[in-house]
């Protein structure tokens, strides 16, 4: 460089007053500035340091396991959460619900043109913490700007890559007839969480999402219980629908019990005066595991003593049905079906 | 939840359970029909079937406002979204009632047509205050329980002179719909008539009798001799108006009964009332879905508030349209039939492709059988049962 010339001058982000405006999608300089003061310094790694269009990395011989994941959320910050977490732990969790150990995240974001910077610094910083504390790489990403009005702020769509260990077979069509149905927490408080902001609906509670990273619980639980037929988050459909997933693709029945599924009082009484089932309604910390019986209370063990899964219960057993239909002992004292869910309950949940 | 585990304790269903079976007659059987769809839902979710005896057979009534919504009113209130551009706003199980052409609320706002779903008539005001510009329409249905809040929001729209805002109203009333089934069955046949179902008493509405009160039913009694319990919406109300109904049939009684005392007088709401009487009037005859045109069966807005009449201020010509051919809706409606003798049930119409109006809300006599309690069809007939359906 010629000493007279100067270095051309970048002025910095505006990360208080500024907005994201189309150049920040443009693959040009201002797109440069925004990786570089953003999400370099917030997901700092070897892999983006390089600066390619790619990640490179070493894989270990045996399965691999990928998993993708969009988020539209709305609103973007919520009790308990906010759309960057989320976007790292659903993943996450959809890489572990194989038994998998996850080890790299790659992010695409779409940004809506005017969405201030001070957010989306807010909501990068929350998914670097949150793969920071799973231990998990954020390794490669993009970034597009549309115009506004043609999102909604942020869409943040992630993909993870983890490791099965060795002598795991979990699968969503390995129930078996005997089999135990066990829940690992309270259902429905990320849905009545994100109810009680909508603009239309707004009421007043203290149910925080439960959006957490359950990796960690399904390694202990793995290594309690090694035979662990299915995995599953109950996300959107909640409850209700995951239990039907897995009776399809096992080609099972299931008989549940509504006593012992854990609600908190608050989302009961939100879902009442609402109308909803808490059954149907959205979880993103919360996993089911089917098991045999015979591993059914060690596996209740270990999970209670985790921190994810201090409120587990054995819900119901898998049984014989060429219907495939999943039936409830209500708390009443009758029977009913529990369906899959019908139409949408709640639009823009995760 | 406090008021509300207090009406679902297991316990006391289970004592309720022991009284029915003990006092209902097993040389006889009881058809009972809950008016209501909130009944019909506490019935299917809370699985109270399973804790009667097998003589005690319940109806489900057509008190599910989604379902009676006749067709030529969706396509009306379709024609003023998609035709007139106005802001159509409504409640979120009537987006979903299938109108003429494979239509519906739901589809017409894919198609382009401004269509909101709001959780109270106050939104739809709201909404047009906000949009001063845009002519804003709200799409009005459901039994006296939401027919105040509607006749309030006429009222204050009035008093705000809102010029853009409108009320398609399509309010019906629950009297007049009990007397049209009653008068379906024919007497002298005893009780089973050749059109409806043979009908030993009423489970009376919940929340309608908390705005009407509980003296409008006195003629079922009177001019039928039929029993009615006013029964609350929870499970131990709809065991105990079932145990009330049992013993005044056995004894030959013919009464209203009042089993929701909590919140229902024999007046009603008095205040309700004369809101309703302020804004609306009867209309001299109403096309319900499934049990055809019933007079005095519905409310209109009256002259006084006529400028917030939808009907005034837009030309939508009215078109009765029927049913499809192969749906049992009216039957079953009127409970003649059950979902499962419906050849469309589960095949051809299921609550993602609903064909009619029973399918569409969780409060429909199909919606709930299918989602609740249709394992029970191939449970009780064995495995013969799916060929019947299929």
């Amino acid at each position: 460089m010629d000493d007279t010339q100067k270095r051309s001058y970048l002025r910095p982000l505006d990360w208080r007053q500024g907005r994201v405006d189309m150049t920040h999608g443009s693959g040009g300089r201002a797109s440069a500035q925004l990786v570089d003061e953003l999400f370099l310094r917030a997901f700092d790694n070897d892999w983006l340091r390089a600066l390619n269009d790619q990640a490179c990395f070493l894989v270990s011989s045996g399965r691999m396991v990928a998993a993708t994941d969009s988020h539209v959320v709305s609103p973007l910050f919520f009790p308990g959460g906010d759309i960057g977490c989320l976007s790292v732990h659903g993943t996450i969790n959809d890489v572990a619900m194989a038994g998998a150990k996850p080890l790299y995240l790659t992010a695409g974001f779409i940004l809506e043109e005017g969405f201030p910077l001070s957010d989306l610094q807010r909501i990068v910083d929350s998914m670097a913490a949150a793969a920071r504390e799973a231990g998990v790489a954020v390794i490669a990403g993009d970034t597009k700007v549309v115009e506004q009005g043609k999102g909604d702020g942020v869409f943040i769509t992630t993909t993870g890559i983890g490791v099965v260990p060795e002598g795991l077979y979990i699968s969503g069509d390995r129930a078996r007839p005997g089999d135990r149905v066990l829940l690992s927490g309270t259902i429905g408080d990320h849905g009545v969480a994100i109810m009680s902001l909508r603009e239309d609906l707004r009421f007043g509670t203290t149910v925080a999402s439960d959006t957490a990273a359950l990796h960690g619980l399904v390694t202990t639980m793995v290594e309690a219980v090694p035979d662990i037929h299915c995995l599953r988050d109950p996300t959107r459909g909640g409850l209700a629908t995951t239990l039907n997933e897995i009776a399809q693709q096992s080609r099972v029945g299931m008989r549940i019990r509504e006593v012992p599924i854990p609600v908190r009082p608050q989302v009961r009484a939100a879902c009442e005066f609402l109308g909803l089932d808490p059954l149907y309604v959205a979880n993103e910390g919360k996993l089911v595991a089917i098991c045999p019986p015979e591993a059914a209370e060690r596996l209740l063990a270990v999970m209670r003593a985790h921190p994810l899964g201090a409120d587990a219960a054995i819900i119901g057993e898998v049984v014989d049905d060429r219907h495939h239909f999943v039936e409830m002992e209500t708390a009443f004292g009758g029977r009913r079906m529990v369906d899959w869910l019908t139409g949408e309950q709640l639009p823009r949940i995760c | 939840m406090k008021y509300v585990d207090e009406f679902r304790d297991a316990t006391l269903a289970r004592g309720l359970a022991h009284a029915i079976a003990a006092e209902a007659c097993s040389h006889r059987d009881y058809h009972l029909m809950e008016f209501c769809g909130g009944h019909t839902h506490a019935i299917s979710r809370h699985g109270i079937q399973d804790l009667l005896p097998p003589n005690i057979r319940l109806i489900h009534g057509p008190g599910c406002p989604v379902c009676v919504l006749p067709i030529g009113r969706v396509d009306s209130a379709i024609a003023l979204a998609l035709d007139h551009g106005v802001i159509l706003c409504t409640y979120g199980d009537v987006l979903r009632v299938p109108a003429s052409e494979h239509m519906s609320l739901l589809k017409a706002k894919a198609a382009g047509a401004d269509v909101r779903m709001i959780y109270s008539s106050l939104d739809a005001l709201r909404i047009a205050q906000e949009n001063p510009d845009r002519e804003v329409v709200f799409f009005a249905i459901g039994f006296e329980t939401t027919t105040p809040p509607t006749a309030a929001v006429i009222r204050q729209a009035k008093a705000m002179e809102v010029k853009n805002f409108t009320v398609f109203c399509n309010h019906v009333l629950t009297p007049a719909a009990i007397r049209k089934i009653l008068d379906s069955t024919a007497p002298e046949e005893g009780i089973r008539g050749a059109q409806g179902a043979r009908l030993d008493g009423i489970i009376g509405p919940s929340h309608v009798s908390t705005v009407i009160g509980s003296r409008p039913y006195e003629f079922v009694a009177e001019e039928y001799q039929r029993p009615v319990v006013i029964a609350g919406f929870e499970p131990l109300d709809v065991m105990q108006s079932i145990l009330m109904l049992i013993r005044q049939i056995n004894a030959g009684r013919a009464e209203v009964e009042n089993e929701f005392i909590r919140a229902v007088s024999r007046d009603g709401n008095f205040k309700a009332q004369s809101l309703m009487a302020e804004v609306l009037e009867t209309r001299p005859a109403f096309e319900w879905r499934g049990l055809g045109t019933i007079s005095h069966s519905a409310l209109r807005i009256n002259t006084a508030y006529g400028d917030f009449d939808t009907e005034r201020r837009f030309s939508i010509p009215y078109r009765a349209v029927a049913d499809h051919k192969g749906c049992e809706c009216g039957a079953i409606l009127r409970g003649v039939k059950e979902p499962r003798d419906c050849r469309l049930f589960g095949t051809a119409c299921t609550p993602e492709n609903p064909v009619g109006s029973c399918m569409v809300s969780s409060e429909g006599a199909c919606a709930a059988h299918y989602t609740y309690g249709r394992y029970r069809d191939y449970r009780d007939a064995g495995p013969t049962r799916k060929a019947v359906n299929d």
